[in-house]
């Protein structure tokens, strides 16, 4: 069978069950464009920013639970993913994104809207490829998937030149990805899981830490399973939130900068730390050597770097969380359920006191009669919008308030840019991730500031039909940056004050979408409840306090056990 | 922790920009690089040999050898540091060889095994190789006659047990 560059390229795309990409046209791919009219069964989302098309794809690849692709064109095309892909990268999603190039003969010598786009994204991809022969792109394009997808995953780039795409070759099946030189461990090595049996009998105060990798490789039923049989308490990274149910009574809330009273005590003061599929950020650790510093810490991870990267682990494992967690599971069945539920090492105590820790200090706010509270409208959220609501934040104070106040059940639920902290991110993932779960409610929770940065997206929502809502916290602040300056700069408000704000009803409006607005706390629940239950993309605005500040708050650089609180 | 000195092996995949991967992870990353070599292995025209001698402390060395291990092209990773090897390197020296200096430069050649490898009116090239020890020991030497400039490579290395690293 003789194929096109093009159309060896959208066969290999479909092979991987992919039924969306997104992307933006031009030059350079006008041959792959003009391929796609003809596959009514590979729906394209034309974007309106190539950052946008990548973010969706990150959030599609989440909410799917699958991988996400994005195309654009050569030159500027391919320059505009750059944030898109080093946000993924930082959060390990699995996207490939094809990038258009000039044809082959040109490469090297400036040609117009040519950038080495390869050299560009090494830093910020898991791999890439330029591909200079057609005999070998159906190769690429199935390893790139398979990298992609395959280990920690991560964002693959393929560079397609122009000539590439239009040329014709007699197609041969590359068959099933493998490469010599890379191949991910799975499984785990059992005699260190046979420690961990032991180290679960003997421990009088354990936690389990879950992060992002427990999302990435579906291990949340193995990591419940974990917590409930040996009643250990649970904490969650930013990227792990909702692999342990947050209505979960043993459920502590997220760890770190902004993480609750009792995750961070029980973390400073916990003997045992099982973590599994975490790299244990500077955000989450604080000083590194006060982190969990009298604890024996097991580390579950598929990347070998993630471990003994920031803090030492006295029981490193490496593999996949799901895996791992099963085989760990697996073993404690055959023991004493009495000795592997703590009750021998009389561990009460340890859920006692965690419970006091709560009762000191609980997550808390006080909604009064006059301004509306930022989390009184998270807290409102989710009771309206309920667990099976898939929520993407943008960056800053909205998303901290969404991590702390919306206790997310399920995984793939939360759906933020974690690692690089992305303002931008939330409204074009909220697309990705309507596109991949049509029938679930995608809301954004969003800042004035942050809303700004891919506004522009909202027609790709109207006109893709993919309805969003968001959810815009008006503080008319750059809030998180003004609230380091209140708390850090002696409140030098510099460049953080944002008085200028669009009227955002106007701009949903302007969009063909539905604007509402409120700033009395006794509109809050029926404007929410009017924007979910509209059909199509809406915008609901609270005009917030402007000075609300995100506790509890660890200082830069400090022990984690020493929080700022309310 | 003390920073030491290792001396990595690494098999990579002969493609264009692998080179450009292992700079830039170590650019990154605010590695270092001593010294690199790099080329095709004659047993395997798919694969090339980079030789690198590196320094960190042993929590940066182990990160280094992870973060390259990651790197989709590379195959292997040894640190030679931790076994027998057999090490090299190769320095091109032109010297200036004034008719009073020429008997003692040919003798110091000889003490070390080496070779002049090209002649002017009044300088030698002179080719040598060995670990790095000997080859500051023979520079050192040179420095008085006047040295003019000279080339060298990065050390290369082989394990010196009989199976392939
Ligand atoms: C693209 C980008 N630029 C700058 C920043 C730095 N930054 C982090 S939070 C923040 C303020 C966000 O303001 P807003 O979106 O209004 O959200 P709020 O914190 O007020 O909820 C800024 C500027 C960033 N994270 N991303």
């Amino acid at each position: 069978m003789k194929l096109t560059g093009a159309q060896i390229l959208i066969k290999m795309i479909k092979e991987q069950g992919v039924d969306t990409i997104f992307g933006y046209p031009g030059g350079a791919v006008i041959d792959i464009y003009d391929e796609l009219e003809n596959h009514n069964d590979l729906r394209h989302i034309l974007v309106r920013h190539e950052q946008a098309a990548v973010h969706m794809a990150d959030a599609y690849a989440r909410a799917k639970g699958g991988v996400g692709v994005a195309l654009v064109t050569s030159g500027p095309g391919a320059t505009n993913t750059i944030t898109g892909i080093a946000s993924a990268y930082m959060d390990s999603i699995p996207v490939v994104i094809f990038t258009g190039q000039v044809p082959t003969a040109l490469i090297g010598n400036d040609a117009f809207q040519e950038v080495d786009i390869v050299g560009i994204t090494r830093p910020c991809t898991k791999h890439n490829y330029l591909v200079k022969d057609i005999k070998k792109l159906a190769k690429i394009i199935n390893d790139a998937f398979y990298i992609a997808t395959s280990g920690r995953p991560g964002p693959v780039l393929v560079d397609l030149p122009k000539d590439i795409m239009a040329a014709t070759i007699e197609f041969e099946d590359p068959g099933k990805a493998k490469l010599r030189s890379y191949k991910p461990t799975y499984d785990p090595n059992k005699k260190q899981l046979a420690k961990v049996v032991k180290l679960i009998k003997k421990a009088k105060k354990p936690v389990i830490f879950a992060g992002g990798g427990v999302v990435l490789s579906k291990a949340s039923p193995e990591l419940t399973q974990l917590a409930r049989t040996t009643q250990m308490p649970v904490t969650a990274s930013l990227m792990g939130l909702g692999a342990f149910p947050g209505s979960d009574p043993l459920w502590m809330g997220m760890p770190g900068m902004h993480g609750t009273y009792r995750a961070n005590m029980a973390v400073t003061n916990c003997d045992l730390m099982i973590s599994a599929g975490v790299r244990f950020d500077d955000r989450v650790t604080g000083r590194t050597d006060k982190f969990a510093a009298g604890a024996t810490i097991v580390q579950i991870d598929i990347d070998p770097t993630s471990i003994h990267k920031n803090v030492e682990a006295t029981c490193p494992i490496v593999g996949d969380c799901k895996i791992s967690l099963a085989l760990l599971n697996e073993l404690l069945a055959k023991e004493d359920p009495e000795e592997i539920n703590g009750s021998t090492m009389n561990r009460q105590e340890w859920i006692d006191q965690i419970a006091q820790w709560k009762a000191t200090s609980p997550q808390r706010f006080t909604q009064g009669p006059d301004v509306i509270k930022p989390q009184f409208v998270i807290d409102t959220l989710h009771e309206l919008a309920g667990p099976n609501a898939i929520i993407t934040t943008e960056v800053g104070q909205n998303q901290m308030w969404t991590a702390q106040y919306y206790h997310f059940d399920h995984p793939n639920h939360f759906i933020t840019s974690g690692g690089l902290g992305v303002m931008g991110f939330g409204l074009p993932a909220a697309i990705g991730a309507k596109a991949a779960c049509p029938d679930q409610t995608v809301v954004c929770v969003a800042g004035d500031g942050s809303i700004q940065m891919n506004s522009q997206e909202l027609m790709t929502a109207i006109a893709a039909d993919l309805p969003v809502k968001i959810v815009i916290l008006n503080n008319r602040y750059l809030g998180m940056v003004r609230q380091w300056q209140e708390l850090f700069y002696d409140k030098r408000y510099a460049s953080t004050n944002m008085e200028m704000t669009p009227d955002f009803v106007k701009l949903a409006q302007a969009y063909g979408a539905t604007g509402l607005k409120t700033d009395k706390p006794e509109d809050v629940a029926s404007i929410l409840k009017e924007g979910l239950n509209l059909p199509g993309t809406v915008i609901m605005e609270f005009l917030v306090e402007r000075e609300e500040l995100v506790y509890p708050m660890v200082p830069a650089g400090g022990a984690i056990n020493e929080m700022l609180l309310v | 922790m003390k920073i030491e000195k290792h001396l990595l092996s690494i098999l990579v995949d002969n493609e264009p920009g692998v080179l450009s991967r292992i700079a830039g992870l170590f650019s990154g990353r605010g590695y270092n690089i001593e010294s690199l070599s790099v080329a095709q292995t004659a047993e395997n025209q798919k694969l090339s040999r980079v030789t690198m001698v590196t320094n960190g402390d042993e929590h940066i060395i182990e990160q280094i050898k992870k973060q390259l291990h990651k790197l989709i092209n590379v195959i292997t990773v040894s640190d030679l540091t931790e076994k027998k090897y057999v090490q090299r390197e190769l320095i091109l020296i032109k010297v200036h060889a004034r008719p009073e200096l020429r008997a003692e430069i040919l003798r110091i050649v000889d003490i070390f095994r080496c070779r002049v490898v090209d002649v002017g009116p009044d300088h030698y090239t002179i080719e040598m190789s060995g670990d790095e020890g000997k080859l500051e020991a023979f520079i050192d030497l040179l420095k008085p006659m006047g040295i003019i400039e000279t080339a060298r490579t990065g050390s290369i290395a082989l394990g010196r047990e009989k199976k392939k690293l």
